[in-house]
């Protein structure tokens, strides 16, 4: 090669590479774990679904102000109150090219309530699916259900040939010992198309140029990658390593703040954190009483004015945190603004209820906390106790990590303890009140160990699981908050803040759910 | 030489054994995994459903049984956060961890013997103290603070190396490396740095004391009296008898190594098997976090008994002992 060519070859190379980077948008982000499968029908945990929702699609999903909109579905009706029939969208092709149809929906549907499926538990109504043409598809449900969108947000559709070939047809079992295709594969309708996976190290994923939707991002790449260590996430953000990244730590706020190039994005999160109180009959475990005192509801009411959560949301949580008297967030249908104002912070009022209630001195209780599950949840824990103990109420505080702390909370061996309920993957206040607020009955009542029970409320919530009209659910879901809001089986506490940090050349819409929708994204 | 491997061999089944059963009665500690695996409004049904499938409600042994038959023929089950099968998992991320470790190893051979030989030899050197000092300061300072130290240093402040991974790696028949690639070289640096900090102090003094001591020894006299050269005393009599005991504790530190390689791998979300364990605590994923304890066992009974071999080589004493113990048995 002649020098001249030589140097108009380079030049030439040289404008190729500078072009082809002025096209490449890449998303490089990082949250606190990995997503654990690239099954979508393999887990139920929600930031599993929403890393896959990237890939594959619902029916129905969530736009970014968290309304349902049509996606794999154009649209739906209510045949009968038990058969909803749903018109498929036309023109949509998986990544592997073939054609998204009724079979599809069918095969996919079939999967995600097989009885060995893991996330059956989140279509609990659906009796069976069934093809009526190419383009529409028949959904039996057990009864009356009004939540059947909600639920279908949560469920992607496969290729029904593709799980065919690769012998995928029926959901991973985890206690048989198999594993998935789809496990490790994917083939899905979503705007990315998986690239390359290490887990725990990196999932890659690019544009799928033939998606159906017209594109509102304008991303070429997204660079998934887990780290666990908060300063290390920090870290890689501030190096410029990693463009976004979930779960900033109250503490760095400042930090990222101040240094240039970055914006924090923050609202308060679905997730709502709660104490509940133990009402068996059973003495309590580290009560010095005879009786049960958390069955007196002047003590309940006392605990919970003897709480200070301002001092709470200044001095642990930065101002960051919404102090909450309902358990649910406002951004969840059934949130009633006109029930949400806590039982004022009074010590005095507290002793006062405490001596009418036979217990002038106090009593001894237990508190039990996860310490890596909410934000500063054992700091939290520590300054109740400590509120608690001035008026006179001994508190022992339990901090374990959260699987330990779960097996003890539910199967009946905490006084009072800690948890949190964002309401996923339902979105809806139904969850909450038919699991925690219902006393143990069929499928009632999984997080009631305490053994809660209004016979008002059981009937209620029986009324709304079928309520067909929707503001008359409504109205029945504010008024089982109202009762259980004068009866404190459980003391709201606050939603806890969603921090997230990007570069300030991104663009993005950030949800009360923590899900990162990235298809709504744009880098500068 | 055989029926030692064969005592050995059976010594370290046993070790694992009880290994897996100290690990499996602990389990029941660690907490439930059907919380991590069901979304929070399953019912109450569908968790017992799921308990009863996952055999979690089978008495001990029962259990213990079922896993030990399994691992015997290689399978350690299915990992409930990944849903792959555990050995897939484990062969996945030792690769990450093993290079790490045994660079760390080397790092700390390399750096740890000259300087533990220098202090020895020039005790009152300024350069010794210096080391004495540092070192100090390498043995006090914990693992997780050096690790964020360096991250702050030369990934935020600097800018010359990444903060967390392995960066890109190469697969050569299933073992993938990253030591032949750019950003996999960069990436190795801090990791290793950090968890070799402990093992170059704590050799470092180990030589030296040994040194000190064997220096004292009359043969070293006779040496210098038969006229041979300081290097030939140093190194060819003085060094060769002090590295009998670095030999053990570098083969016991890198069993250490592995497990302590948790925290390293933790602070730099290095993809190794220590990581994957953390995970696997948290999310309560009992098959892989007994194969991962029956593994860690397994490496120290191996290392161990390299360890016991290597001394066969070293020391021509034992050879002669074991010889008059085979034939007097």
């Amino acid at each position: 090669m002649k020098p001249i060519e030589k140097t108009l070859a380079m030049t030439l190379l040289a404008t190729c590479m500078a072009t082809g980077a002025a096209h490449a948008k890449t998303i490089t982000w990082a949250d606190t774990s990995d997503v654990y499968s690239m099954d979508p029908h393999g887990q139920a945990i929600s930031p599993t679904l929403a890393f896959l929702h990237h890939i594959y699609e619902p029916l129905v999903r969530y736009n970014k102000e968290l309304e349902i909109e049509p996606a794999l579905a154009t649209g739906w009706e209510v045949v009968e109150p038990d058969l909803w029939r749903f018109t498929l969208r036309e023109g949509v092709t998986f990544h592997d090219g073939s054609a998204f149809t009724a079979e599809d929906v069918v095969a996919s549907l079939t999967r995600a309530t097989h009885p060995d499926s893991p996330i059956r538990g989140n279509l609990p109504a659906v009796a069976r699916v069934e093809k009526v043409d190419e383009r529409t598809v028949d959904i039996h449900l057990n009864g009356n259900y009004p939540l059947l969108l909600n639920d279908l947000t949560n469920v992607y559709v496969l290729d029904k040939t593709w799980m065919d070939e690769h012998g995928a047809l029926n959901p991973v079992d985890p206690s048989k010992g198999e594993q998935s295709y789809a496990t490790t594969h994917t083939n899905g309708t979503g705007p990315f198309v998986l690239d390359t996976r290490r887990p725990d190290a990196e999932t890659v994923l690019t544009v799928n140029e033939q998606w159906w939707d017209e594109a509102q991002h304008n991303l070429t790449r997204i660079e998934f990658t887990p780290i666990a260590s908060d300063a290390t996430r920090v870290s890689a953000l501030l190096s410029g390593q990693i463009d976004m990244m979930l779960s900033v730590p109250l503490q760095d706020i400042s930090r990222l703040e101040n240094a240039p190039g970055f914006n924090i994005l923050e609202t308060p999160g679905l997730r709502t954190i709660m104490l509940a109180l133990n009402q068996s009959p059973e003495t309590l475990g580290d009560s010095g009483t005879g009786d049960n005192p958390l069955r007196d509801l002047g003590v309940r009411k006392a605990l919970y004015q003897a709480i200070n959560m301002e001092l709470i949301r200044d001095k642990l949580m930065r101002g960051k945190s919404r102090n909450a008297a309902l358990p649910v967030a406002p951004a969840v249908p059934g949130y009633d603004a006109s029930l949400d104002e806590r039982f004022p912070y009074d010590p005095e009022a507290a002793r006062q209820l405490l001596a009418e209630a036979g217990y002038p001195d106090g009593f001894s209780i237990g508190l039990d906390c996860p310490n890596d599950r909410y934000v500063r949840d054992e700091e939290i824990c520590q300054a109740i106790a400590a509120m608690w103990a001035r008026v006179g109420v001994e508190t022992r505080v339990n901090a374990r990590n959260a699987s330990n702390h779960w097996q003890t909370a539910l199967n009946g061996g905490s006084d009072v303890w800690m948890f949190g309920w964002a309401t996923l993957p339902m979105l809806d206040s139904f969850s909450i009140l038919s699991q925690v607020l219902t006393s143990p009955h069929d499928k009632y009542g999984a997080w009631n160990p305490g053994g809660y029970e209004n016979a008002e409320v059981d009937t209620l919530v029986e009324k709304i699981s079928v309520a067909q009209d929707e503001q008359e659910r409504l109205s029945m879901i504010a008024e089982a908050f109202a009762i259980t809001k004068a009866e404190v089986p459980l003391i709201p506490l606050h939603q806890q803040p969603l921090i997230w940090a990007t570069n300030d050349n991104i663009q993005l819409p950030q949800t009360p759910d923590n899900k990162v929708r990235l298809w709504y994204a744009t880098v500068e | 030489m055989i029926a030692f491997l064969i005592r050995r061999l059976l010594q370290g089944a046993l070790v694992m054994l009880t290994v897996a059963f100290i690990a499996f009665s602990m389990f029941r500690f660690v907490g439930d995994p059907v919380t991590n695996m069901l979304p929070q409004d399953a019912t109450l049904e569908q968790r017992t459903e799921l308990q009863e499938r996952l055999g979690l409600n089978d008495p001990l042994p029962l259990q213990f049984g079922h896993f030990v038959t399994n691992a015997v023929q290689g399978d350690f089950g299915i990992s409930y956060r990944n849903q792959r099968p555990v050995s897939d998992l484990i062969a996945e991320r030792l690769p990450a961890t093993m290079e790490m470790v045994f660079a760390a190893v080397v790092l700390s051979l390399v750096i740890g013997i000259p300087m533990g030989v220098y202090t020895a030899l020039r005790r009152d050197s300024w350069l010794s103290h210096l080391f004495q000092g540092v070192s100090l300061a390498g043995i006090s300072v914990p693992t997780f603070v050096t690790g964020i130290l360096l991250i702050l240093v030369f990934s935020v402040w600097l800018n010359w190396l990444p903060s967390f991974g392995r960066g890109d790696v190469v697969e050569i028949g299933g073992w993938s490396t990253g030591l032949l690639t750019v950003s996999g070289i960069k990436a190795l640096i801090m990791p290793v740095i950090t968890l070799s900090l402990f093992q170059i102090t704590l050799i470092m003094r180990l030589v030296r004391a040994e040194m000190l001591e064997v220096l004292k020894t009359d043969y070293i006299r006779f040496a210098r009296a038969r006229g041979l050269t300081n290097r030939a005393v140093h190194f060819g009599h003085a060094l060769r008898n002090t590295l009998m005991p670095v030999i053990t504790i570098t083969g016991l530190q890198i069993g250490a190594l592995i497990a302590f390689a948790i925290i390293t791998e933790t602070v730099f979300q290095w993809p190794g098997m220590g990581l994957l364990f953390m995970q696997a605590v948290s999310f309560v994923d009992i098959p892989v976090m007994s194969a991962y304890l029956v593994m860690v066992s397994l490496i120290f009974v191996v290392i161990n008994t390299i360890v016991d071999m290597l001394y066969f080589v070293v020391d021509p004493r034992l050879r002669v002992d074991a010889g008059k113990n085979t034939t007097g048995a």
